[in-house]
């Protein structure tokens, strides 16, 4: 089906062409005494034209010749006969019936066209948003490789002027631009994941405690300077939904977080539990975010305007992407200091500790 | 060490051997299988992308004759990959990339278990004391009062020290093979042990999780 047509299936095209047809017909049949038959011709006209605008070519094809022979058939002299008495008749038969056609038509070939404008639109949109991500990655990627190779040289020169204290110091980038190459290679792997639209959440029971404090741990391994605050309610259910997820999308807003506030800000995660939906804070003490970018936070490849160099706008679409396969929101706000706030939902069958028997 | 990638066996050999143990080294699964039965070496280290066969085929192989500790190093970190390679009898898996302090851990640990006295009746932890023989368990010096089931859990997860325990594995283990789908009762049961043996059971240092595969008792 072209689009732009309603969303009817071909078949229930056909019939609706036929329904309006004939209804008008029989409204046009109590009139023609009144108006004279060759004005039914323009309502029935009118009607076809509607429908070329709604439907596919087919079935207005169909409605149009239908409603030229019901025309034909009860409307011109003699009635109930396929016959036309005069010739100025059949003229105008014949031309209602080419007018129906070209109106089909053209109206086909608008839609087209303007198919045709939007696909290149779309075409334009996907090169814009490849090249932004060929320049974010080909940058976030040749960043901490420059930094191993400049760094190993160093190390491989002989120079007897580096001190122990250096070399700790180049070993140390190393294996910082590794970690960091694996994390843009773990989006990018989880990027095409979702690209393929083949994440089918295996759900287990979750013991979100547990997630959050492992997630943190991760992060807090990597030396960062912020404060991460846990703030969740020990008897919190268990939920059964797909960890390997929910653990991706709950990192993916710590790190955002850790990457977009200065040093030392506050990061606060909660959880809480409302009526069978799951609902996960993260809050930041940092500047949040300019209210008229919000909107586009989570878009693939989107970076702030005013941002720092680095990351590839990955790691926010990556969230909503995971929440969305498990059938959960995301939203985010600026909080009433100013720092970013995202929320998750997600809706998940609950089980608490006291529902079973410790035997 | 069966592995293809000649980056990652150099590393593996510095690692290794400037840590006092002897490598011999195999780049194909043939090569790595002849090798193995020519000279049975204590433990074996195996990828699973290799190019003539999947670990995940020679693995089973390997332990038709073999029993010494393999450990798995794989770029693969998907949950059935690593419930498989336990399942077909390995005694750990590691993702790559892998710091090299954990996998010298993770080889100490596996040597250590294997060559375990199947009797041990004393299980010395640190603050965790696990007297096999006389089922008490003491946490700074204080009796712990256990559950049955936790008391089970507990003393299953201490004969396997050091080796990820897969949920199937336990549920099947502790309550029956009824209840393998289960694993509300498992999250329940550990979330109440790391409470009763644990400094702190949010930060476990006993009991650690292997996100979507299963759990592992680190003794040190």
């Amino acid at each position: 089906m072209a689009t732009g047509s309603i969303h009817t299936s071909k078949l229930n095209q056909y019939g609706l062409s036929a329904l309006l047809v004939v209804g008008v017909s029989v409204g046009c049949y109590f009139i023609s005494d009144l108006v004279g038959y060759r004005v039914v011709a323009f309502i029935l006209l009118l009607c076809v034209s509607l429908l070329a605008i709604l439907f596919d070519i087919l079935p207005v094809l169909f409605a149009a010749a239908l409603s030229a022979l019901v025309w034909d058939f009860f409307f011109i002299p003699p009635h109930f006969t396929l016959q036309v008495s005069t010739t100025e008749d059949a003229i105008l038969l014949l031309m209602y019936f080419v007018i129906a056609l070209i109106n089909a038509v053209l109206t086909h070939k608008i839609r087209r066209a303007e198919k045709l404008a939007r696909d290149k639109e779309e075409r334009e949109h996907m090169v814009k948003l490849y090249n932004t991500l060929l320049n974010s990655l080909s940058h976030e990627l040749r960043t901490p490789i420059a930094a191993i190779i400049g760094a190993t040289d160093n190390l491989n020169s002989n120079n007897s002027n580096l001190t122990p204290q250096n070399r700790f110091e180049l070993v140390t980038e190393i294996s910082k631009a590794g970690f960091r190459l694996n994390q843009q290679v773990d989006n990018l792997l989880n990027m095409s994941r979702l690209e393929s639209g083949f994440i089918q959440p295996k759900n287990d029971w979750c013991d979100i405690n547990e997630l959050v404090y492992e997630v943190v741990q991760r992060i807090e391994e990597n030396n960062s300077t912020r404060r991460i605050g846990i703030n969740i309610n020990p008897d919190l259910p268990f939920f059964k939904l797909d960890k390997g997820l929910l653990e991706q999308v709950v990192y993916n807003l710590v790190n955002n977080a850790v990457q977009y506030t200065p040093a030392k800000s506050n990061i606060n995660i909660s959880a809480v539990c409302h009526a069978d939906v799951l609902s996960i804070t993260v809050e930041d003490n940092g500047p949040g975010f300019p209210h008229a970018e919000i909107d586009q936070v989570f878009d693939k490849f989107y970076r702030l305007k005013n941002t720092r160099t680095g990351g590839t706008g990955l790691g926010l679409s990556i969230v909503k992407g995971f929440t969305e396969a498990m059938k959960g929101n995301v939203n985010l706000e600026n909080s009433a200091t100013g720092g970013a706030r995202f929320t998750i939902g997600i809706p998940a069958e609950t089980n608490y500790l006291k529902n079973l028997k410790n035997e | 060490m069966i592995d293809d990638e000649a980056p990652i066996r150099k590393l593996l050999e510095i690692t290794l051997q400037s840590n006092g143990y002897n490598v011999l080294q195999a780049a194909t699964a043939k090569e790595g299988t002849i090798t193995a039965a020519s000279h049975p070496p204590d433990m074996i280290l195996l990828d699973i992308g290799l190019p003539d066969a999947s670990g995940h085929d020679v693995l089973p192989k390997l332990r038709q004759w073999y029993t010494n500790p393999i450990i798995i190093l794989s770029v693969q970190h998907g949950e059935e990959d690593i419930i498989r390679a336990l399942d077909n009898g390995a005694n750990d898996y590691l993702v790559k990339p892998f710091r090299t302090g954990e996998l010298l851990a993770r080889i100490r640990s596996a040597i250590r278990t294997s060559t375990l006295e199947e009797t041990e009746p004393v299980i010395d932890a640190g603050a965790l004391q696990i007297d096999l023989q006389n089922r008490i368990v003491k946490v700074n010096a204080e009796t712990v009062k256990l559950t049955a089931t936790e008391y089970t859990l507990l003393a299953l997860f201490a004969r396997n020290e050091g080796k990820v325990l897969t949920h199937q594995y336990l549920l099947r283990e502790v309550w029956g093979p009824g209840y393998i789908n289960q694993s509300q009762y498992l999250r329940v049961f550990i979330a109440q042990l790391r409470k009763k043996i644990e400094a702190d059971a949010n930060r476990p240092q006993y009991i650690t999780t292997e996100s979507g595969v299963g759990y592992r008792f680190v003794a040190t």
